[in-house]
């Protein structure tokens, strides 16, 4: 029995009331939560179960999974170079989402700041994208990478400069991925701006004054005072990065299909190729498998090296 | 005169980084804004108006565009699709998360935190990697090619998050007044629907907003779970239609206008709302 329910039940007005009462809330707990466990168990654990069984056949999805083979399906995608290259474009839009997008959401939400004038309307703005759908957002990109200098806008800009040539952007192997990244800051940054400003709130404006009077320069107290302090939001920014870095789909898929030739294929385009193209239930559900051990690794590692205590907490 | 010269300088010294700030906001203001303002010129534009001039203010604006797409059916039976699916999502959501929040919040039972950090695993697979075991469930529930199994996907994938956040909310709720309230013989039940959930209105109108955008925008769990086009959403109709009508840049661009517009006006509506809900989801979590 622990302590918290020792105390309350204290304060009940007679004894005689206790055993019903918490048979009742026994009653409440199990009717509360039971939606909840049956979808979540039912949605997550249960299939994530399912499919680390069928990982383990060559299975079509057409009656039952009777051919066993084993690890061979993980042995096949390991070694795939397609999906190492998607594994690679994956990592490479972690690196630089840490390094870009969430910097460059650091910096503008530190110049608008607490109090500039204009600070919701720019907040507005930025965050825009972030409510537009994937769809619409691809779409709107498609054209404005077009490269037809009558129908994308970029290369209508930049045949203005003598010499240069329209660009293929999205059809360029070497292009596409950083047409991709381009996207992918233009809609999240502003979430990352939004938690940093929300982040921002949190923090006394007195101790970045003090830092002043002690003789910092503006860009001092920003880096010694503010940035510190902004470590816990700085943290969530870089999980919820990471992780959505790690499981991208919907923009790749909406712009490139992974293409051309594999050049900005992801883990989770690769897995969608395999489970609901091919039709290769067996080795989809290895491929998702794999990404889901990728997630957990990056997760137990997150909270393992974020045992440290909130700064701003301890003051 | 020093005096005065000190003050120029320091009032220069105040502006420029001032000026500085302006300017970079004002180019990322840009960027945002030119893609979006774009497609909006183009809907806006006969098609021979769009091949000459397609960059400019659409003078005199063409709303031929958008009536050809208000009058296509599927362009509603889409919008219908959406807003039902929207519209139960977020009710399952409100219902099933701010119950278990409750019980998470207020109620004392042997295993409440291991139940719990259980639930709020959620939080480490993000649909898309989990999306391939979920098609199968959906399969073997014979539920494949139904609204129903995007609401059901779209509820189950929102617990863990938002569980999380009202259980935040309902914890800033003074004990004290459930005591007061069991004093004057309140069930759990009675305490938690007549005193918490008005008290609690503006989180659960935090996570109703961000829900109803969340599943709105969903495009992975309807492409994988709905085959028949009668009951596609606005995304997965928008996507179609773009590919369908790739030379019309103009029709294109009106459809794909009016299928935002539903998203950006809410946005504008509920801002607040969307903006309290993500940073107390993420500030918690």
């Amino acid at each position: 029995m622990n302590i918290a329910q020792a105390r309350r039940n204290d304060s009940l007005p007679s004894p005689r009331n206790r055993s019903p009462r918490r048979t009742r809330d026994y009653v409440t707990i199990a009717l509360f939560l039971l939606p909840a466990v049956i979808l979540f168990v039912l949605f997550l654990i249960y299939p994530i179960f399912r499919s680390a069984y069928y990982s383990l056949f060559n299975w079509n999805g057409m009656g039952p999974a009777t051919h066993f083979i084993g690890f061979n399906n993980f042995k096949t995608i390991l070694t795939d170079q397609v999906f190492q290259k998607a594994m690679e474009n994956c990592l490479i839009i972690v690196v630089f989402s840490l390094i870009i997008q969430l910097p460059l959401a650091l910096l503008l939400a530190i110049m608008v700041g607490r109090d500039l004038p204009g600070r919701v309307f720019f907040r507005s703005i930025f965050f825009m994208p972030y409510v537009i759908s994937e769809v619409i957002t691809g779409i709107i990109w498609i054209s404005m990478f077009s490269p037809d200098p009558e129908n994308g806008f970029i290369n209508a800009i930049l045949t203005l400069i003598p010499g240069v040539h329209p660009q293929l952007f999205l059809g360029d192997i070497n292009q596409v991925m950083l047409c991709v990244f381009l996207v992918l800051t233009w809609k999240y940054f502003g979430l990352h701006m939004l938690l940093f400003m929300a982040g921002l709130q949190n923090i006394p404006r007195e101790l970045e004054e003090a830092a002043m009077i002690d003789g910092a320069n503006r860009w001092q107290s920003v880096w010694h005072v503010t940035v510190p302090l902004l470590a816990t939001t700085i943290r969530t920014t870089t999980y919820l990065s990471v992780l959505g870095s790690l499981t991208q789909f919907n923009l790749i898929w909406i712009m490139t299909r992974g293409g051309p030739v594999n050049t900005s294929e992801v883990m989770a385009t690769y897995m969608y190729r395999y489970a609901f193209i091919r039709f290769q239930f067996g080795y989809g559900s290895a491929v998702a498998l794999v990404m889901l051990v990728f997630c957990l690794l990056f997760s137990v590692a997150y909270q393992w090296l974020n045992r440290s205590p909130d700064p701003l907490s301890g003051i | 005169m020093a005096t005065v010269d000190y003050r120029r300088s320091d009032a220069f010294k105040k502006r420029l980084p001032r000026f500085f700030q302006y300017l970079v906001l004002g180019i990322m203001t840009l960027v945002i804004v030119v893609p979006l303002v774009i497609m909006v010129f183009g809907a806006l534009k006969t098609r021979g108006m769009m091949f000459l001039h397609p960059y400019t203010l659409p003078i005199p604006p063409d709303w031929q565009n958008f009536a050809t797409v208000l009058n296509t059916p599927s362009f509603w039976n889409m919008l219908r699709n959406s807003t039902f699916v929207m519209l139960c999502s977020t009710a399952g959501v409100l219902i099933v998360c701010s119950l278990a929040a409750f019980v998470f919040a207020r109620i004392q039972f042997r295993g409440k935190d291991l139940a719990f950090n259980f639930l709020t695993l959620g939080l480490m697979f993000p649909i898309t990697v989990a999306i391939m075991p979920v098609y199968l469930v959906i399969r073997q529930m014979h539920l494949v090619d139904t609204l129903l199994a995007v609401i059901l996907v779209q509820i189950a994938f929102g617990v863990s998050g938002n569980t999380l956040i009202l259980r935040g909310f309902f914890l800033s709720i003074p004990a004290e007044l459930q005591d007061a309230a069991s004093i004057d013989g309140c069930t759990s039940f009675d305490f938690f629907w007549r005193i918490l959930l008005p008290l609690a209105r503006p989180a659960l109108a935090a996570v109703g907003a961000l829900t109803m955008i969340v599943s709105w925008n969903d495009f992975l769990t309807p492409l994988v779970l709905l085959n028949s086009d009668k009951l596609w959403t606005l995304p997965l109709g928008t996507m179609q239609f773009q590919g369908q009508y790739s030379a019309d840049m103009a029709l294109t661009a009106a459809f794909v206008t009016l299928s935002a517009l539903p998203a950006i006006l809410f946005y504008l509506f509920a801002e607040r709302q969307i903006v309290a809900g993500l940073t107390a989801g993420a500030l918690k979590g």
